[in-house]
């Protein structure tokens, strides 16, 4: 089946199985490999992508659900890594492996979008698909407050 | 900030960080994550080729460190990036040593080669196996260098001096840059006396250093094991035997060859016992893309023979285990007669701990690339480990193992699985099997149910106390399948496992005696992140709250009391012939108690033990030194209204000698504290006819970030002593500590982990 993907505000025509997940679109077909692949069963987080500026686990999301809707991945969420979470993970070094991290930082985006002054129940039930191994939860609650401050100050 | 764009982004993709905010401005590190010179991808351009010629010119005096005529200084990483921060840390030894301006520096991952030393990134010694070492080849180049510029003014080396990227001569004023002098310095004999700065001169070693690789992760440009591409390149997702040493008997893959984009089915051969590093067998689906080879592989059609583990079921074993503690064993620890202690003993303590397996479960499930042209292999892959996996590969494919080159990626967390590099293999069978580059996808499934798992346990402890309380007999037996079973056939486990929490443990008791005992394997056992440590810092610490119980007494003074007086523990306090030590002399690296003394302190003063009888909530304390590194815990428990057990905060307070990369030490010991809440909380691996039950995060529970404490406080303790471990040491006083804590909150004492097993949490 003919699938018209609009990603990061580019046009991909791909001739794909209208079953295949969006992960594995993204990741084999368009070529951004910034969305990972954690679990297939929407337990993880690590593929969350935004469609029509939704978070979605892009593992369990058929492409043909994003045929001819905007998709934005980790590679997009900014022109240069300025968005205000991706400046405040820089900071606090809330990397461990990484892996997980774009997953992380896709589900806080689309939670500031709808929800810019988050609370603290709010951040821990939005992020709470999203595993991280290494254990990194305390910085990336710091980060998405100081990402929420620094917006305050219109930085 | 700059960046190739075009195909052969893996290999030489460049980035520089820019505008680092905060506490870690000051310090920028360029990265460059794939191969450091050899074998260049067919799609590389004419610029690339170029610009590889240009960079091979300069001052090259060893394998890690380049000085280029343009400035530039490459620093190689031959360690393996898990998380643990180490492209952030040890290159710094290096440009320091150089006296480098660190925005100028760009890091290169080596690939695996003998040549750079011990690569196998475990057991948390990158940096005190390679402090000194990486320091004498930065000083290396900085005295060819710097003798380069002497010659230039023909003034004595002596009385110049490097730093900020050039050489100075400060009787005359004049400077020359590092770019400057490269070619003139690699003309010139490597020197033989290496001398180290004095330390005051390593300008960034021990500071908080900003992550390398932190931008590129932010922005989904950093490359993970599954994220490398090559031309023509198949995915293939293997179904395996569910049982350790099953086979398939027959298979027909008719379904399977009729989904769109299946290219081959491939059947791998059984692996014999032990079965080692050998990749599990079973029949691989190879695909265009991923989608294909998982529709693929769920159309395939296997008949299995579970083999010798089939009937393995894991709470049966645990009454295996609970008879092998219940008798005697081989006695590895002993001090005066505890077997006449334990019988005059005023009152007795006992108590039998059990901790199940484990999974790996790295964010990141195994994965690894392979092309092969019937001579020569390369290899991509996220593997702790690259030396193995290069000579696994090898032998796999036939070949010499210089005819192989692995790369490194980014691991996307490892933990100790990706230093067994049998999923590697089983990606050069199928490049040779097919003819087409592979990649080897495991699913999440294929992880938690083939793992080399982190093994069972069952400890015994006893105790003796006189009429005054005072402990005066200590007995400890040990029983877990050792890892050593998956590399031989035996029950015994050796001292390498036994120094990490019975044989080290410094006790203050006249009576001691320590038995290992038996226990047969009946799936691949592996090391986990702190290994041993984790079941016998957990029963050790756990039962020294028992004891305080068991007295009346304050289980913090009881700890105290039973490590005893500031002292260095030797072999013969101990009972023991010999300790491994962590592969470090005693004599460098002594069992210290004041050290251990102090970390407690620490950490209760921090956490206001004295404070801790507040209502409905209660602290728990425990101590371990692990990896050379001394850790002591507090973990406050408290209930929420749904009545479940929720820790709400825990303190650690950590001496680990010299550090080399304060934020990522933190980082480490944040994680650590998660990971082992996790573990001790919801994490278990059941079997059942020898296959795993736990299939994926449904069933194999992490913690979540709604489940992880409101804070953690750290607390370094500044030393300039010999650098011990950070990655593991972290993890095992945590799981004790809560279960001390449950025990003050709620008088019920956890002896079986995971905790939810028994309480609502």
């Amino acid at each position: 089946m003919k699938i018209h993907l609009h990603v990061n505000g580019k046009a991909h025509a791909l001739e794909l199985d209208p079953d295949m997940p969006l992960l594995w679109a993204l990741r084999d077909h368009v070529g951004l490999t910034g969305t990972k692949y954690g679990c297939g069963q929407a337990l993880c987080g690590a593929c969350v992508v935004h469609l029509d500026g939704e978070a979605v686990r892009s593992c369990v999301t058929p492409v043909s659900r994003a045929d001819g809707r905007a998709v934005v991945t980790i590679e997009g969420l900014s022109p240069d890594g300025s968005h205000p979470l991706q400046k405040a993970w820089v900071e606090l070094a809330v990397p461990q492996c990484g892996f997980c991290q774009a997953g992380q930082i896709m589900t806080a985006a689309a939670l500031l979008k709808k929800n810019p002054q988050p609370s603290e129940v709010d951040i821990d039930t939005s992020m709470a698909g999203n595993l991280c191994r290494c254990g990194t939860y305390l910085r990336i609650r710091a980060a998405i407050e100081r990402a929420v401050a620094e917006k305050g100050k219109g930085g | 900030m700059t960046a190739r764009s075009g195909p052969p982004i893996l290999l030489l993709r460049r980035t520089f960080l820019a505008g680092l905010g905060g506490a870690l401005t000051g310090l920028a590190l360029g990265s460059r994550v794939g191969v450091a010179g050899p074998a260049l991808p067919p799609a590389v351009d004419e610029a690339v080729k170029a610009e590889a010629a240009a960079e091979g010119a300069g001052l090259r005096p060893n394998l890690f460190v380049h000085v280029t005529p343009n400035g530039g200084v490459t620093i190689a990483c031959a360690r393996a990036e898990m998380g643990q921060g180490v492209r952030s840390s040890l290159p710094v030894l290096i440009a320091d040593e150089l006296g480098a301006d660190m925005r100028r520096v760009e890091v290169v991952q080596a690939p695996g080669d003998p040549a750079y030393g011990d690569q196998n990134t475990d057991g948390s010694h990158s940096v005190r196996g390679f402090y000194d070492a990486l320091r004498k080849l930065g000083a290396c180049a900085r005295m060819m260098l710097i003798a380069a510029a002497a010659v230039r003014w023909r003034v004595p080396a002596s009385t110049c001096e490097a730093h900020d990227h050039a050489v100075h001569h400060p009787a005359t004023g004049r400077s020359l840059g590092f770019g400057e002098l490269a070619i003139a310095a690699a003309k010139l004999p490597v020197p033989q006396d290496i001398l180290l700065r004095p330390r005051v001169e390593l300008l960034h070693v021990g500071k908080e250093l900003p992550l390398l690789d932190g931008p590129d992760i932010v922005t989904g440009r950093a490359i993970f094991g599954a994220d490398v591409r090559l031309p023509g390149m198949l995915t293939a997702v293997i179904a395996r035997p569910p049982v350790v040493g099953g086979r398939a008997t027959q298979h027909d893959a008719s379904k399977t060859l009729a989904v769109p984009g299946v290219r081959h089915v491939v059947p791998l051969p059984a692996p014999q016992p032990p079965f080692a590093f050998q990749p599990l067998g079973g029949v691989a689906v190879v695909a265009d893309d991923t989608w294909s080879a998982l529709r693929g592989r769920a159309r395939l059609e296997v008949t299995w023979a579970p083999g010798a583990n089939g009937d393995y079921d894991s709470s049966e074993y645990c009454e295996v285990l609970l008879a092998a503690v219940s008798a005697p064993g081989h006695v590895v620890r002993e001090v005066g007669d505890v077997v006449r202690a334990l019988g005059s003993a005023s009152k007795r303590v006992e108590a039998t701990y059990h901790v199940p397996h484990l999974a790996h479960a790295a964010m990141e499930p195994p994965v690894a690339v392979v092309r092969f042209d019937g001579q020569k292999c390369e290899v991509w892959a996220a593997t702790q480990n690259p030396q193995a996996a290069r000579k696994e590969v090898a032998r796999a494919l036939d070949i010499a193992p210089d005819q192989v080159t692995v790369n490194v990626t980014l691991l996307g967390g490892a933990f100790g699985r990706k230093s067994k590099p049998d999923y590697v293999v089983e990606a050069a069978l199928l490049a040779k099997a097919t003819g087409s580059p592979v990649r080897v996808q495991w699913t999440r499934e294929d992880d938690i149910q083939h793992d080399y798992y982190h093994t069972v346990s069952t400890q015994r402890l006893e105790a003796g106390l006189d009429e005054v309380g005072k402990v005066v007999a200590w007995r400890h037996r040990t029983a877990f399948p050792p890892i050593g079973s998956t590399f031989t056939d035996t029950t015994l486990s050796v001292p390498g496992e036994l120094q990490q929490g019975v044989l080290d443990v410094p006790l203050a008791i006249a009576n001691v005696r320590a038995e290992n005992c038996e226990a047969r394997a009946h799936t691949r056992i592996g090391w986990l992140r702190s290994v041993a440590n984790i079941y016998h810092a957990f029963a050790v610490q756990s039962f020294i709250a028992e004891i305080a119980h068991a007295r009346g007494s304050d289980p913090r003074e009881t700890l105290l009391e039973i490590i005893g007086p500031p002292r260095l523990v030797g072999l013969e306090e101990l009972g023991v012939q010999s300790l491994p030590n962590y592969d470090q002399p005693l004599a460098e690296h002594p069992i210290d108690t004041g050290r251990h003394r102090r970390v407690i302190e620490r950490v209760t003063d921090m956490a206001r033990w004295s404070d801790r009888e507040q209502r409905n909530r209660a602290l728990g304390l425990a101590v371990h030194r692990s990896f050379l590194t001394y850790v002591a815990s507090v973990v406050s428990v408290i209930r929420d209204p749904e009545g479940r057990l929720v820790v709400d905060e825990v303190w650690t307070s950590l001496d680990a000698g010299t550090l080399v990369n304060r934020e990522r030490v933190r980082s480490q010991f944040e994680g650590a504290v998660i990971f082992a809440l996790g573990h001790a909380l919801y994490g278990e691996i059941t079997m059942k006819g020898g296959a795993t039950v736990q299939s994926n995060f449904r069933d194999y529970r992490l913690m979540r970030i709604g489940e992880a404490p409101r804070a953690i406080h750290l607390d370094i303790v500044d030393s300039d002593g010999p650098s011990g471990g950070a990655g593991e040491p972290g993890v095992p006083p945590v799981a004790p500590a809560l279960a001390n804590a449950i025990f003050a909150l709620t008088g019920q004492r956890v002896r079986e982990l995971p905790i939810a097993r028994s309480l609502k949490v």
